[in-house]
């Protein structure tokens, strides 16, 4: 037994889970918290890998940067620059309806997806930007536990600040406007002030989320990470795990990744000729899960609770 | 001006192709109340359907057309009663997202099955007319024709018949239409054999004028939405303008911008009709 790349796995398998962690509660402040429907999250998180790799990179590459930042100046920028675009498409489509809004958004992540693949002065184009440093290098070199670390830490902090939001009247008035619009406006709150604050915290979120995955593998290029399946993935896992329910949405990444990550293990025995169509397979069964979670249990795993109970219980 | 009718023509050909696959995104919405996003990938579904009769039967193109009409039309009833008709009663919202992931299981199927290379029905090129100074494909011909046919088809099954009034009805008001006694879940099965099979057509024609892949539906289902928003979403007629308007908008951008970017013009279109007349052209649902 090979402890040490057990160990390694290990790592890399709970770094992976904990990214999709930050994603899910990106889009729990959306879907979960305001009732925004947003399929391009594949989007932001391009946005944040690429803004953050631009942003830590040594100079002298053939895309736009390097500045040879620290890694936290670059996951901040990911941030802002997620941010600035949520917000930029916000105030466009912020009126929108739930259904609307859906199309929208597929729309948003398309269009960022065909700029970084074609905009080679800024991203380099399908090629690609490589040698994107580790986080805490100067201490750890190359060890997989310090990215785990920063992982874990992104997931801590974007867990309690939400918690923090959710049992706020702010996240009071965000659940009002997702469960009756009409009287949160009837109660004077300025509604799409709100939504427009919650699309582009969401979406700042997701952008931290392709930052943290930059470092993590040290190479992005437009095609390298589907992005659908991302999209997907992450719907899945805060469906799974209850929307709405911040503790669901890190119990539904961590859950999904398993089942995600056990099908790799299950298609990887299959015969040669096979694995090609191995990940479509992989997809297929996701996608089945995904119709038997909302026939059976469409609440999830943790079932959304409102503030006061838990503060009884 | 030549390169412009030259835009148009080509922008004529991709109108018809979505006019075919914004009919039924836009009949599901009036009927059903949601947005169906695994629209994009029936397509693709009615594409590899032509494919096999056309490899395995060795059938012409258009004698396979029918055939994968028909299997699209099944596949997409057999979707709604296994996963759709049971989440009926919850919001449209849990329906969107439960579409979101058969439009996943439907492209990975396709992937499963033919696998991920490009492919087209009949290889070779065929010399296209020549008229002044546009060039027009015989492809092309076939796609703006079949596209014709089967809307006047459409129209006389919604204006003529007993189950198309039943449905032009429960689009506009659906309680009303089942207190008169409509017969709602007939009309919902219409409603799928019609979409299914338009989008099966939207895919063929889709892959005679590009080719074969499990992604090229999926990639419709943006400007497939922009023309059914555009015509008035719920709206069947309106899908047919909005489907042309979009088809020309975005050949036409071309001239301007740089193809790559094309899909901006189906967002932008969205988000403008959206906010300065958010029913449509023709008045749909709000």
């Amino acid at each position: 037994m090979d402890w040490a790349g057990l160990a390694g796995y290990g790592a890399f398998f709970l770094t992976m889970a904990g990214i999709y962690a930050v994603l899910a509660l990106g889009l729990n402040v959306q879907w979960g918290f305001t009732g925004q429907f947003n399929i391009g999250i594949a989007g932001f998180f391009a946005v944040g890998a690429y803004a953050s790799a631009i942003a830590t990179t040594a100079p002298g590459g053939a895309h736009l940067g390097g500045f040879d930042l620290p890694v936290w100046v670059g996951l901040a920028a990911a941030m802002a620059a997620s941010a600035v675009i949520a917000a930029a498409v916000g105030l466009l489509t912020v009126t929108l309806r739930a259904d609307y809004l859906a199309i929208a958004t597929i729309g948003i992540a398309e269009i960022l997806r065909l700029v970084l693949k074609n905009e080679a002065w800024l991203t380099n184009g399908v090629r690609g930007i490589a040698g994107i440093p580790r986080p805490l290098a100067e201490m750890a070199g190359d060890h997989p536990a310090a990215i785990l670390l920063v992982v874990l830490a992104a997931v801590a902090v974007v867990y309690l600040a939400l918690e923090r939001g959710r049992r706020s009247p702010w996240g009071r008035v965000l659940r009002a406007i997702r469960d009756n619009e009409p009287a949160a406006r009837a109660a004077g709150k300025n509604v799409l002030r709100f939504r427009l604050q919650a699309f582009v915290l969401g979406s700042a979120i997701m952008g931290l989320g392709g930052a943290l995955y930059a470092h993590t593998v040290g190479f992005i290029s437009p095609e390298a990470f589907g992005p659908e399946l991302v999209t997907f993935l992450v719907w899945v896992m805060l469906i799974a795990g209850g929307s709405g329910n911040n503790r669901g949405a890190v119990l539904g990444a961590l859950a999904i990744w398993l089942v995600w990550s056990g099908t790799e293990i299950l298609t990887g025995r299959l015969p040669p000729d096979m694995v090609t169509r191995a990940g479509a397979v992989r997809v297929l069964l996701i996608g089945v899960l995904v119709q038997v979670i909302l026939r059976w249990r469409p609440a999830g795993l943790l079932p959304e609770r409102s503030p006061r109970r838990d503060d009884d219980a | 001006m030549a390169d412009i009718l030259q835009l148009l023509v080509y922008g004529v050909v991709l109108g018809s192709i979505l006019t075919l696959g914004a009919i039924g995104v836009s009949l599901i919405y009036g009927i059903l109340r949601f947005a169906h996003f695994a629209h994009g990938d029936m397509m693709t579904v009615g594409a590899y359907a032509a494919l096999v009769a056309v490899a395995a039967a060795g059938l012409p193109v258009y004698a396979a057309l029918p055939l994968a009409m028909a299997a699209a039309a099944a596949v997409a009833v057999a979707i709604d009663r296994i996963v759709y008709r049971p989440l009926r009663r919850t919001s449209p919202m849990i329906l969107l997202i439960s579409s979101f992931g058969m439009a996943l299981v439907l492209r990975s199927a396709v992937q499963l099955v033919w696998g991920p290379a490009n492919r087209v029905y009949v290889p070779g090129i065929r010399v296209p007319y020549q008229v002044a100074d546009v060039r027009i494909g015989v492809d092309h011909l076939v796609i703006v024709a079949g596209a014709v046919v089967l809307v006047i088809a459409l129209h006389l099954f919604l204006r003529r018949t007993r189950t198309g009034k039943a449905m032009r009805a429960m689009a506009d008001n659906a309680e009303l239409a089942r207190i008169s006694g409509v017969d709602t879940e007939r009309v919902v099965l219409w409603t799928w054999v019609i979409g299914g099979a338009l989008a099966a057509a939207a895919g063929v024609f889709l892959a005679l004028d590009t080719r074969l892949h499990p992604t090229v539906g999926w990639h419709m289902l943006l400007p497939v939405f922009a023309a059914a928003i555009l015509g008035g979403i719920g709206k069947p007629y309106g899908a047919i303008a909005g489907g042309l308007t979009i088809g020309v908008a975005q050949e036409l951008s071309t001239a301007v911008i740089a193809p790559v970017y094309k899909p901006a013009v189906a967002f932008a279109v969205i988000v403008v009709v959206l906010i300065v007349r958010p029913r449509g052209l023709l008045g749909g649902r709000g």
